[in-house]
């Protein structure tokens, strides 16, 4: 292969407790720690894997987001991308918006492989792997755990619900990273200061020719339920009158 | 145990607001410094700390050290952190490239090691002697040993110690006795030195040891001492560790506390002679031994600070978890944390951090200042700060750092005085830093002999008077709490003055002045040093949340936990300044058959 295209998406970090704006409009991200999404690091880990075995020339990490994105694909350069492209917005970028603009970016790189996250952990949606997949007309791979190249051919095994389906997918191809694919490596002090010699490219979406398409509405967000205090029940028949009381059964 | 996560947000604060980060990456030689790196380097260290590292610490606690076979056997689960931080390169931060190092200012070099101090104490001790070694050696020792040496010591590969104490020469070195022969091209150096911090271990391929000793023809007391590196092995014509030297660990003491810091009786040459090597002039090993102890020095007082920010993560995620009786205007049952006595100890854990990390890092800018400003005068007024300031953050930092662990203690009642609970450890760890590397008592001798009567009071008399600009653009500020802090301030700047002024007063009339109002001087210096920065702190964080920022909640706790530090802490300068007036007279007065 000659490029490997990663997409990283700037999410609120994971350890941050997300809180609701009490609008309901959305999550506070104002004064709280963004990071790459957990999934996306896992992709470009791989990525950066399959270069270090020599199966690979090039690895371009990807963003679509604020200007401050560039601080993700920072990271990504630091981990061991060599170049970085950042598609700058302030807008929502919905799933198939965000498909449709990374199949711009494979018209112009040409990558044998794209890896993103399986999903972001922002939103949960898991759909722009499988839309980018459809979109670019190639075989797809979702939620690998693992990953092996020959012949111009990916061997991935995916995790299902059922347990691990082992399949197999011409190049090139999408393929979305799971949790048990890698871990991702630290970064070294020596790497962040090269990182930022290496190029980081800024575009925009009018560059691309995008025009954003909304398909969603975002009626209200709302914090999850405080969990009730629970009760001590006696025996059997204690159980299933609570839960009868309850209309659970 | 505990997780530790580093508290990136206010280094940052600390480094970019507080110690003005651009006016350090603007000067000569940090140009690959850029302010935007800054953030990428601290998030980068904070995440080996908190993963790597700060996990091994209960473990070393609890397994302790040895010595068997002439070695010492020390915690395993330390040698993959040791590894990472080598292979990382976290270790030479702000070290000289020509060498290898990074060659970033020692401004974030300092951050980085609060995070490996708070994330294992024990563990940090490794690598910071071997900073405080290198600086001695590129200081003093010749091109030919700098080369033989930097770039394995900087990258991490070899570690290094500091061996200055003998049973009979701890605080008075004059009375050193361990000797060296000249011998060829370098000298057989034969004696033996006690509490020597990881004097021995298999994380480095080999150790270099600074040790001093005694030329043959030496005059007696501190001006016929000299230093020497003494490798642990020999090295081979490629330069590379090869025969062992006749270096061998005797013993390790048990400690109440940094159990797994492996503090060793140190054999040299008991066989052979140890082969070594002068580093600096003859009989100047004093000179040499300075600047690894001024390097140690702020280390340690930077201890102080990383192990109560560890403490207060641990108190404050335990009062927030931990129900107990309603808390005075609520019904129910709740967490501890809605206790205000709870929350006095856990804002003087907090505040009293904040003000120690804004002094130490502050001090670090001076020292980058004074080693790259390109004026001369400039770096002379920046050393004369950072003299200044050496004692203070290494006596009020460690002596704070004895309250602030014991409150963490305090905080969880009953299970803080079980050890499995864990918040005992860091009090237990605490305890060595008032002492090791000159104690409280010598610090302030240090502070009030050298830095305040020697120096006719020059330096305090700058530092003054850029406290008092401080105070006045605090007290023309609208915001209530700047207004408060301020008030605050004035009278601890007041009493520091005052106190200074008595000690010039008085210090003639009677020997002991000096040295009875020492410790109490120090620590007014602490407190209104602290309570100035955190003044600073309070102006620029009114000044965001007027102006508008996204961070609102961030700069709000900043505006509270200076105006509790300015509430709580700098009050106490009246009780030390009383102190220091009361003269000596009390302190001295039993005969010594009275006690």
């Amino acid at each position: 292969m000659k490029k490997i295209m990663v997409g990283l998406k700037r999410v609120v970090d994971y350890n941050v407790r997300i809180r609701v704006k009490p609008d309901g409009s959305g999550v506070i991200t104002d004064g709280v720690k963004m990071s790459i999404n957990p999934f996306d690091e896992i992709a470009l880990e791989e990525a950066l894997r399959i270069k270090e075995r020599g199966e690979a020339e090039e690895v371009i990490a990807v963003s679509i987001g604020p200007a401050d994105a560039q601080q993700q694909l920072r990271t990504g350069l630091a981990m061991g991308a060599d170049r970085a492209i950042l598609v700058q917005t302030d807008k929502l970028v919905e799933p198939l918006d965000a498909a449709r603009t990374l199949l711009k970016l494979i018209e112009k790189e040409s990558p044998e492989l794209v890896i993103v996250g399986k999903q972001a952990i922002d939103d949960d949606n898991g759909q722009t792997g499988a839309m980018l997949a459809a979109l670019w007309d190639r075989p797809q791979g979702t939620c690998v755990s693992e990953v092996t190249f020959a012949d111009g051919k990916a061997t991935v095994t995916r995790e299902v619900d059922s347990g691990l389906e082992t399949i197999e997918v011409d190049l090139p191809a999408v393929l979305t990273a799971d949790l048990r694919l890698n871990e991702p490596r630290y970064v070294k002090l020596p790497d962040i200061m090269k990182a930022k010699r290496k190029p980081l490219e800024t575009v925009s979406l009018d560059d691309l020719g995008i025009a954003l398409d909304p398909q969603l509405e975002i009626v209200k967000t709302d914090p999850p339920a405080q969990r009730q205090k629970g009760v001590m029940v006696e025996d059997v028949d204690g159980l299933i009158s609570a839960l009868k009381d309850k209309g659970l059964l | 145990m505990s997780d530790y996560r580093a508290p990136v947000r206010d280094m940052l604060f600390a480094i970019n607001e507080l110690a003005n980060f651009e006016n350090v990456a603007a000067l000569p030689g940090y140009e690959d410094a850029s302010p935007d790196l800054v953030e990428a380097i601290i998030e980068g260290a904070a995440q080996v700390a908190g993963d790597i590292v700060a996990p091994t610490n209960w473990i070393g606690d609890q397994t302790g050290v040895r010595v068997e076979n002439d070695r010492v056997i020390a915690p395993e689960a330390f040698r993959p952190a040791y590894k990472t931080l080598v292979e990382d390169g976290w270790l030479g931060v702000s070290m000289d490239p020509e060498y290898g190092g990074q060659g970033l200012p020692s401004l974030l070099g300092i951050a980085i090691e609060e995070m490996l101090q708070s994330a294992n104490l024990a563990f940090s001790l490794c690598p910071l002697l071997t900073q405080g070694a290198i600086r001695a050696i590129e200081a003093h020792a010749s091109d030919e040993l700098k080369a033989m040496f930097l770039p394995k010591l900087i990258s991490g590969e070899w570690a290094a110690t500091m061996n200055l104490t003998e049973s009979q020469a701890g605080s008075d070195l004059s009375v050193v006795s361990s000797k060296a022969v000249p011998e060829g091209d370098h000298y057989l150096v034969t004696g033996q030195k006690i509490f020597i911090t990881w004097g021995d271990h298999d994380y480095a391929k080999n150790i270099a040891h600074l040790v001093l000793a005694r030329l043959p023809d030496a005059p007696e007391g501190v001006r016929g001492i000299s230093l020497f590196l003494v490798p642990k092995f020999q090295l081979d014509a490629d330069g590379n560790s090869g025969e062992p030297n006749d270096v061998v660990p005797i013993s390790v003491e048990h400690k109440l506390g940094i159990h797994a810091s492996p503090t060793c009786v140190m054999g040299f040459g008991n066989n052979k002679g140890s082969v070594g090597y002068l580093v600096g002039e003859p009989n100047q090993g004093l000179a040499a031994m300075f600047t690894m102890m001024n390097h140690a020095r702020l280390g340690v007082g930077l201890e102080g600070l990383a192990v109560s920010e560890r403490a207060y993560q641990k108190a404050a995620s335990y009062a927030k978890e931990r129900v107990q009786g309603a808390a005075p205007g609520h019904k129910e049952r709740g967490p501890i944390i809605r206790h205000p006595d709870v929350r006095r100890m856990l804002m003087m854990m907090r505040s009293t951090n904040e003000a120690m990390r804004a002094i130490a890092y502050v001090t670090g800018a001076d020292l980058d200042r004074h080693h790259k400003s390109p004026e001369k005068e400039d770096r002379a007024a920046a050393l004369a700060r950072v003299d200044l300031m050496t004692p203070v953050i290494k006596g009020w930092c460690t002596e704070m750092s004895q309250e602030l662990t014991s409150l963490g203690i305090q905080i969880h009642g009953g299970m803080g005085y079980v050890e499995e609970t864990g918040a005992a450890q860091f009090f237990r760890d605490a305890r060595i830093t008032t002492i090791y590397e000159g104690t409280t008592g010598i610090q302030a001798t240090d502070f009030v002999g050298r830095k305040l009567l020697r120096d006719q009071g020059k330096a305090m008399g700058l530092l003054i008077g850029e406290m008092r600009q401080t105070l006045a653009e605090a007290q023309a500020s609208t915001n209530e709490n700047v207004k408060a802090i301020a008030a605050s301030l004035a009278v601890g700047v007041d009493n520091m003055e005052e106190g200074t002024k008595w000690l010039f007063a008085n210090f003639q009339t009677d020997i002991n002045v000096p040295f009875a109002a020492a410790v109490n001087m120090l620590m007014i210096t602490g407190y209104v040093c602290g309570g100035w920065q955190m003044a600073r702190a309070a102006l620029l964080a009114s000044k965001h949340l007027d102006e508008g920022t996204d961070e609102v909640e961030f700069y709000q706790a900043k505006l509270y936990t200076a105006r509790f530090f300015a509430d709580h802490l700098l009050p106490r300068t009246l009780g030390h300044l009383a102190t220091v007036k009361a003269g000596p007279a009390s302190t001295m007065a039993m005969t010594e058959e009275m006690f």
